[in-house]
Parts: C-alpha cells; structure tokens; sequence
C-alpha cells in the first residue's frame, strides 16, 4: 500500500479590502457587509497554511521539496497580493467580492495548477486568529 | 505596585507614504508599504496601566471600564478605517505603528481614572512587528 504523508507550508501577506456589492447602494452594502463594506478600506494579516498530499518519493523521501513549494506560493500567491488592495490592485478580485470564501478558492486554483496532478492540495486561510476558512471543504 | 493589561485588537488599512516626497522616493523608502492603493494589518494592542489595589475592591481598576474606555476613545475610531484618511487623531501625521501607538497613549492618558497610571502601549502590526511606547 502507498504510505500518504501531508506536507504543509505556512506563509502570509499583508493586504486591504473592502466587500461590497457594486450594483447596490452604500447602504444595502452596511446593512450586508457591515464595517468590512468601509468604502475606504481596511485591511488584514492573512496567514496561509498550504496542505500537500502525496507519496513520498523513495529516493528522496520528500512529498514535495518544501522551497520549492515555498517558492510557488511567493511567485503565484504572494507575489500577486502581499500588500495589495485586493478590490483595486489585482485582476482576480476586480469583480469578484474579495471575502476569505473567495480568497482562498482563488488561491487554491492558482496552486493547483502549479502541482503535479498526483498530490493532492488543501489550502486554508485565516483572515483573523478567529475567522479562517479552508477549501476544499 | 501592580501592572494590570488588556488586549485589544482591530483591523485597519494604511499605507507609509510621505506626501511631501515624490512617489519614486516614497517606494525608495517605505517599499510595498507605500502602495498607493493601501494594504491593511490586523493590530493588537496592548494596554498596560499601574497602580495599588483598591482595599475594598481587590481590582486596580474595572478592567471591563478600561475596556470600555480602550474601545470608546481608540478601537471604535481605528475598526475597519483607513488610517491615513479616516482618524482625526493621526491628521497629517505618517501612520506607522510608532506614531499610531504614540497616538493611542494620546488618546488614552488623559481620560483614565486619576487612580491609575497609564505604563505602557504595546501595539502588534503583525506578529512579528510590534512597538512599545511609555509616555
């Protein structure tokens, strides 16, 4: 039987945002989105925990080279938001309303595609100490 | 002597930038803090104040009224703003964690009961960053 061992790589970026609804009205954004829907922005230290899957190679005993994985989170990840307004600086939110549900579904597609299909990968996000979120579900 | 402190925290965005430098120079400086756009932190603040305890009461001070206090003069003005637009009490000044924490100390010093001394400001931008300030 194939021994599966999960690797996990910690990192975080430092960001702004703002939730809101285009279509609707400061108000209907208040009464939803609450002090997140501030049209001037606040902001977050998000800390990402990024979980590998797989197979220990046997000649080297490694899942994944954990600077190589580190290194892909920096040039996809961090790179693209690290103290960014994530509304008015990156092309991923420009529409698509930037909460931890989104951020970290964004984040895992990006990852995905730079994994090799045999590992798997979970990715879970904190937006606070006390509110994270984790994808897949 | 007993030192008594509250955590605190909010969520703010803020960027370093020194209006009076050209933009280049800003970057030279401050580097990815100086997006012009903002990015944002989650702070946790520190409050430390000193004193003797009350004989009758045991307490230095009501710490749920320190907390009251913490949140009505500093937190319920920094939540979910921007630092560098919506805070009357950092107005032209640049919004690093060394002027926001002298700022808080402001802000908290003069609206403490006269029974307790306030010791310290101890504010965490990230969990690696943090400043201290004594007044």
């Amino acid at each position: 039987m194939e021994r599966k061992v999960a690797i996990f790589r910690k990192e975080h970026f430092n960001a702004a945002h703002r939730l809101f609804v285009p279509g609707w009205t400061d108000a209907q954004n208040l009464e939803q989105f609450g002090k997140c829907s501030n049209p001037h922005y606040h902001g977050h230290n998000y800390e990402l925990i990024v979980k590998v899957t797989g197979v220990p190679d046997p000649l080297t005993g490694y899942v994944i080279n954990l600077s190589t994985l580190s290194s892909i989170i920096h040039d996809h990840v961090l790179a693209r938001f690290d103290h960014k307004n994530l509304n008015l600086d990156t092309r991923e939110f420009a529409t698509l309303n930037p909460t931890a549900e989104n951020i970290v579904y964004v984040i895992y597609e990006i990852l995905r595609k730079q994994l090799d299909a045999s590992m798997d990968l979970s990715v879970r996000l904190y937006e606070t100490e006390r509110n994270f979120v984790e994808y897949p579900a | 002597m007993v030192f008594l402190t509250r955590i605190e925290h909010f969520n703010a965005a803020h960027k370093l930038y020194n209006p009076a430098w050209a933009r280049e120079k800003n970057e030279e400086v401050f580097g990815a803090c100086a997006n012009e756009n903002w990015h944002g932190h989650n702070y946790e603040l520190y409050v430390t104040i000193k004193g003797d305890p009350d004989p009758d009461t045991g307490f230095l001070m009501d710490v749920k009224k320190l907390s009251y206090i913490i949140k009505e003069r500093v937190t319920e003005k920094l939540d979910h703003k921007n630092l560098n637009v919506e805070v009357g009490f950092l107005k032209d000044k640049m919004c690093t964690t060394e002027n926001l924490a002298i700022g808080i100390w402001n802000q908290l010093v003069a609206n403490l009961p006269s029974f307790v001394t306030l010791h310290s400001v101890k504010l965490y931008e990230t969990p690696r960053i943090f400043v201290e300030y004594f007044g």
